[in-house]
């Protein structure tokens, strides 16, 4: 146990440091070096990794949900969703008289649907700080309503699964339909300012890989945080054996509830993170696929050490971008052959390789015993 | 959760608080005419049994005689069809859920060990520990040196102080559930179900087990389901023969050893 904690804090901190480089170094190299230096990265890349840091925000989410609580959520996706679209809201407000038709109030897409006036749910997102809250409030409540009907009817299990596949489907569909008002098939885009800043600068690219880097490791810290307290313990054993855990005098329900909203609001904030850096928000991330796609990330990193589903979330991220140029045909496939590899292989993922490594060989008498 | 304050009645000076167990009348759990049918098969079938505070009682009968079942009713686990279940004058455990019941202070020791493999025995016991059980209580709780003394007793008790570190599910089976016990002890309980608590365990491990139980009588309640009639006969005062989801016959183990009707089920099940 002792041995098994010590190489875990060892990836831990390894982690840790690769995140906090990452995040300084490159907006501080772009800041020291010239456009045509070596050392200089491009706003391409700089945008790629934020990108990846959000994924790895987002498998994070997933990580305490599922490797902690033990709930498989196939649409963590949603909720991710919902926090880019309130970070989405928020910068089409911005847009103001700059969009096509030059209409103050109404972003572009309202103006083509004939609407006259804003929709009374997109009133407050030209406040940065109401759309903030409302990049936690949004999933946050959404998964709150669900877990609390979900748990409370201890629906548990691969029902479970399917019914949050069936809610991010259900608001894919909702949020192709122009009537919602949140842009139809094409969602939001065409974003040019962020508190004011041009948000395709370099500088703002920067700062937003930054920001990414710094929510990641704060959100890793309070993470590990959790999981080490007695609510992290509560939860393990909620896991592992549910109905002891109630016997024992614990609302079950409300402990997965809690970390179920948790996990939501994160997911929603890296959403909100994702959405400036690459432009867009549209239905699609709604789409299932994408939340299994989570699943898969996590599961390649090693569920239920936190720093296992970032570093999954990254490789895989970073393989996709490599096949998918260079055969896009076989993505899908290479992603489904490296699930049914990682199943089979390694059922504790990267992470699990890693310590099984540096561990040497279990016998029964290292972790067991009789006293002696 | 809410447990019914006890009624106002006359004079009010000896009552008990609100959430306390009033068992002045003696018996501290009531099981009046409980059945209970699973798919037509009558687990429990008009079943009444009085606990009285403090006793020792151990249950014994043939497979299927509804051991088991009547502690998922007292549990909450089973909500039976008809019947009232009482703890005290004044707590109706029909209307409340598992974490209710648990919380009132009556605890369960499963059949199979269960115990959070996961978790190391200290952290068994920590969970386990009578507490705030809500979530945020639970988030920020810091154990106090009051409640790690209590920890530490425990794991005298239930003789484990070496393996406090490690990992409950390296422990062999009798420590699994000696584990468990400590686990209820943990949280104080007014009633302890205790199912099977010797499976397993070696033949000074179930001494060892007896005297435990015997030392705890008293202060709690304690109900042993238990298919060991040595070990029976070693703890008990009053027996409980069930058969066929109700009460075949009560009283000391020679009574119910001689009663012809014991004999049968026994020799005909």
């Amino acid at each position: 146990m002792n041995l098994q904690n010590l190489t875990q804090d060892k990836t831990y901190a390894s982690v840790l440091i690769a995140l906090a480089s990452v995040t300084l170094l490159i907006p501080l190299c772009n800041l020291i070096f010239p456009e045509d230096s070596a050392l200089h990265f491009s706003a391409y890349s700089v945008s790629l990794i934020g990108k990846y840091l959000t994924f790895a925000l987002l498998g994070l989410s997933l990580d305490m949900v599922w490797g902690y609580a033990g709930i498989l959520v196939l649409g963590q996706g949603a909720f991710f969703a919902l926090g880019g679209y309130a970070m989405g809201m928020y910068l089409m407000r911005q847009i103001g008289t700059r969009g096509v038709y030059g209409n103050a109030e109404l972003p572009d897409f309202m103006v083509f649907l004939n609407w006259t006036e804003l929709p009374w749910y997109w009133n407050g997102f030209e406040n940065f700080g109401f759309a903030m809250l409302m990049v936690f409030l949004a999933p946050g409540l959404l998964a709150f309503v669900f877990g609390w009907l979900a748990f409370r009817s201890r629906v548990t299990g691969v029902y479970l699964s399917i019914i949050t596949q069936a809610l991010t489907y259900a608001l894919l569909l909702a949020f192709f339909r122009n009537e919602m008002g949140f842009g139809g098939n094409n969602g939001l885009t065409d974003f040019k300012d962020i508190l004011g800043f041009n948000i395709q600068s370099e500088a703002v690219r920067s700062i937003l890989l930054l920001m990414t880097g710094l929510s990641l490791i704060g959100a890793l810290l309070l993470c590990r945080w959790i999981v080490n307290s007695k609510l992290g313990r509560v939860v393990t054993a909620v896991r592992d054996q549910e109905s002891r855990v109630r016997f024992l005098g614990y609302r079950v329900e409300l402990f997965k509830l809690w970390v179920f909203v948790f996990a939501a609001m994160l997911a929603g904030l890296a959403g909100a993170l994702y959405v400036p850096q690459v432009g867009i928000i549209n239905p699609s991330e709604f789409s299932p696929l994408n939340s299994l796609e989570i699943v898969i990330w996590v599961a390649v990193g090693g569920r239920g050490t936190l720093y296992g589903a970032i570093i999954g979330a990254v490789l895989v991220n970073y393989a996709k971008t490599v096949l998918t140029g260079l055969m896009p045909d076989a993505w899908l496939f290479c992603l489904g052959g490296a699930f049914i590899l990682v199943t089979l292989l390694m059922p504790d993922g990267i992470v699990g390789l890693l310590r099984r490594r540096s561990k040497p060989k279990p016998t029964l008498n290292a972790t067991g015993g009789q006293p002696a | 959760m809410m447990i019914s304050a006890a009624t106002t009645t006359e004079g009010g000076a000896s009552l008990p608080l609100d959430g306390e167990v009033d068992a002045r009348h003696g018996p501290i759990l009531y099981m009046e005419d409980v059945s209970v049918s699973f798919d037509g098969f009558r687990a429990l079938n008009h079943l009444s049994l009085y606990i009285d505070d403090g006793e020792l009682r151990c249950l014994i009968g043939p497979n299927g005689a509804g051991k088991t079942t009547l502690m998922d009713v007292i549990t909450g686990k089973t909500k039976p069809d008809s019947g009232s279940v009482f703890f005290g004058q004044t707590i109706d455990l029909l209307e409340l859920d598992e974490p209710a019941i648990a919380q009132a202070g009556i605890c369960r020791k499963f059949q199979k060990p269960s115990v959070f493999d996961a978790l190391t025995v200290f952290e068994n016991l920590e969970l386990a520990l009578k507490t705030d059980k809500r979530t945020w209580p639970t988030l920020f709780h810091k154990l106090n040196s009051e409640q790690r003394d209590r920890i530490h007793d425990v794991l005298q008790t239930i003789a484990l102080p070496a393996q406090q570190r490690q990992l409950a599910g390296a422990l062999s089976h009798g420590q699994k559930q000696w584990l468990e016990i400590g686990m209820l002890l943990m949280q104080d309980p007014k009633v302890m179900l205790v199912d099977e608590p010797i499976a397993g365990m070696t033949h000074q491990e179930v001494e060892r087990t007896a005297e435990l139980l015997l030392s705890l009588q008293g202060r709690h309640s304690i109900v042993v389901v238990e298919h060991d009639m040595e070990f029976v006969r070693s703890i008990a005062r009053k027996v409980t023969v069930l058969h066929e989801g109700s009460v075949l016959t009560e009283g000391t183990m020679d009574e119910v050893q001689n009663d012809t009707r014991v004999i049968q089920v026994y020799l005909g099940g």
